[in-house]
């Protein structure tokens, strides 16, 4: 169970997380949503250390996280799909799945896991990463990503600029995640998806987490979304 | 001599300045490359390469070819160290910031070289070549009885130029191979090119960049152990090196290893042959135009990318 308690961050003097707090919890899937700017993607940088706290706390099944250094973090079992993919653009895909398996001990058994996840990738193995198409990049970064063999699953716009098939492929990977038991946090703009797979709901705006709701009070009362996303 | 010999007897010269040249600047270009930081005290880490093979072959005394090798093994690594040392003391808390690192290793520069001129002194010193016998070189003419190879008076190189050679061949080969086919290069490649990504990887980035650091001076002092035969250790001689490490760096593309061997061969060359047929600081002279042609017209260097 990933824990974030009134967490604080920002980037350099410039502080953007004012007061976050949510809890992920194993075979959940938990959307957090928001409009531009909101803080999304800085509380998942803060989750992985990439920011430094400024207050509260990130614990994962207890550990204080925010205690180890930051190549520490993916070590306790968090693996994160960054916004933008961010993948080892002059690498080929299999030496970037390299990187994701680095620290794993199962190499073998598990490229070959995450190689069933994603066939194309496995045909391409040899291809530069930033000669993919926009779909395999993104299901290079989620593999890059499980071959860690993590416990939590942080995506950040995993859908964002792809069209419907592949939309439908990174949600079965993530259904399948959440079937294994990874607590899965998600940011996702888009209403239909978030309605149908997350578990709950966390809306964010200017650096603080508003309130938490479980996905079916959402869709009785969708009026919230109104009011946190304006539309 | 004739021009064709002449000519030849100016490439090896050449060819042995640019091995040396790819050597160094292949340090400057990965810790560049790499860190993005720009290593003024990267020619300190050269003459201290020197320094040290003068010491080590000095103390080791029996046979020059053992204190050589010595000197080979050691002083590269000591160096490296050293280097590694001024990342930890200082690149990392400044947090390589690139302005600020500019600074810190200008500062770096100076501190070495006096530290060196109140400990090694202001001399020249030799080091013996471990092997140095003279080898004619044959040419061939188009005479009466047809082809004909004979031996010009004067045409000659010695082994130990040769080897130097084929030693920078054989360590950049080396680590070509460890930056592509190894763990340890493909931890550094990620680190390369997008290093908060490496460290969200669990790559420990900041130790990355001592070994890289301690690995671009390594090679330096590589460059500067083969060279010392030839041109003996001295407190100031990190000079050119520096200069022409950037030329090379720049010409090749920043952070591009293939550009900055190609760059270190061209002006290496250049250098050499400007060097026997007129004089040494019209070579210099060319480097530096050929520099200014390249910011010019491809400012991202021969192979530099466009992007990053
Ligand atoms: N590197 C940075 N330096 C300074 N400020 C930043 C930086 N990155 C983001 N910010 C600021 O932090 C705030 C939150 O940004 P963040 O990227 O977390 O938003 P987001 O919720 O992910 O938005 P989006 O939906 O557009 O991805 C924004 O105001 C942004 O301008
Ligand atoms: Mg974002």
């Amino acid at each position: 169970m990933l824990e974030l308690s009134h967490i604080q961050s920002g980037y350099g003097r410039v502080q953007v997380l004012f007061d976050v707090s949510l809890t992920a919890k194993e075979g959940e899937i938990t959307c957090i949503m928001g409009r531009n700017g909101a803080g999304k993607t800085t509380t998942l940088k803060a989750i992985m250390g990439m920011l430094p706290l400024s207050g509260g706390s990130v614990a994962l099944d207890g550990v204080n996280l925010s205690d180890l250094p930051p190549h520490d973090v993916p070590k306790s079992g968090i693996a994160y799909v960054p916004q933008g993919r961010r993948l080892f653009s002059e690498l080929t895909v299999a030496q970037n799945l390299e990187v994701g398996l680095l620290h794993t001990k199962d190499k073998a058994a598990t490229r070959e896991e995450v190689l069933d996840l994603f066939p194309r990738l496995r045909e391409r193995l040899k291809q530069q990463a930033d000669t993919l198409s926009g779909g395999e990049q993104q299901m290079l970064a989620m593999g890059r990503a499980l071959c860690l063999r993590p416990k939590v699953l942080l995506l950040d716009e995993p859908t964002e600029g792809l069209q419907p098939s592949m939309i439908d492929l990174i949600r079965d990977v993530v259904l399948q995640m959440k079937s294994r038991n990874l607590a899965v946090v998600l940011v996702e703009q888009r209403i239909d998806a978030v309605l149908n797979i997350a578990d709950q709901v966390v809306f964010v705006e200017n650096g603080r987490s508003l309130e938490t709701t479980d996905t079916g009070a959402l869709r009785e009362n969708p009026e919230k979304l109104h009011h946190y996303l304006g539309v | 001599m004739e021009f064709g010999p002449h000519l030849l007897l100016a490439s090896l010269e050449g060819a042995t300045t640019a091995a040396v040249l790819a050597l160094t600047a292949m340090g400057l270009s990965i810790v560049f490359g790499v860190m993005r930081v720009v290593n003024v005290a990267h020619g300190e880490f050269y003459m201290i390469g020197a320094v040290l093979a003068w010491f080590i072959a000095t103390s080791v005394g029996a046979h020059p070819a053992l204190g050589f090798v010595a000197a080979l093994l050691i002083a590269p690594l000591l160096v490296g160290f050293l280097a590694a040392g001024v990342d930890r003391l200082i690149l990392r808390h400044i947090n390589y910031d690139p302005e600020r690192t500019i600074v810190a290793t200008i500062g770096t520069l100076y501190i070495l070289q006096q530290t060196t001129l109140m400990t090694f002194g202001p001399d020249a010193r030799p080091v013996e070549p471990p092997f140095n016998s003279r080898i004619a070189l044959p040419w061939f003419e188009w005479g009466e009885n047809g082809f004909e190879f004979y031996f010009p008076w004067g045409l000659s190189t010695t082994s130990y130029k040769l080897f130097v050679i084929a030693a920078a061949v054989v360590i950049l080969i080396t680590l070509w191979l460890a930056i592509t086919r190894t763990k340890a290069g493909l931890v550094m490649r990620a680190t390369q090119q997008d290093s908060d990504m490496a460290q969200a990887f669990g790559i420990p980035v900041k130790t990355v960049y001592s070994v890289v650091f301690g690995l671009g001076a390594g090679l330096a002092a590589i460059g500067a152990v083969l060279v010392v035969p030839i041109q003996q250790a001295y407190y100031l001689m990190g000079h050119d090196p520096l200069l022409l490490s950037f030329i090379v760096v720049i010409i090749g593309g920043l952070g591009s290893l293939p550009g900055t061997i190609i760059a270190a061969i061209l002006i290496g060359m250049a250098d050499g042959i400007i060097s026997v047929f007129f004089t040494p600081t019209l070579a210099k002279i060319f480097a530096t135009l050929v520099v200014a042609m390249v910011l010019v017209f491809r400012p991202k260097g021969l192979l530099g990318k466009s992007t990053s």
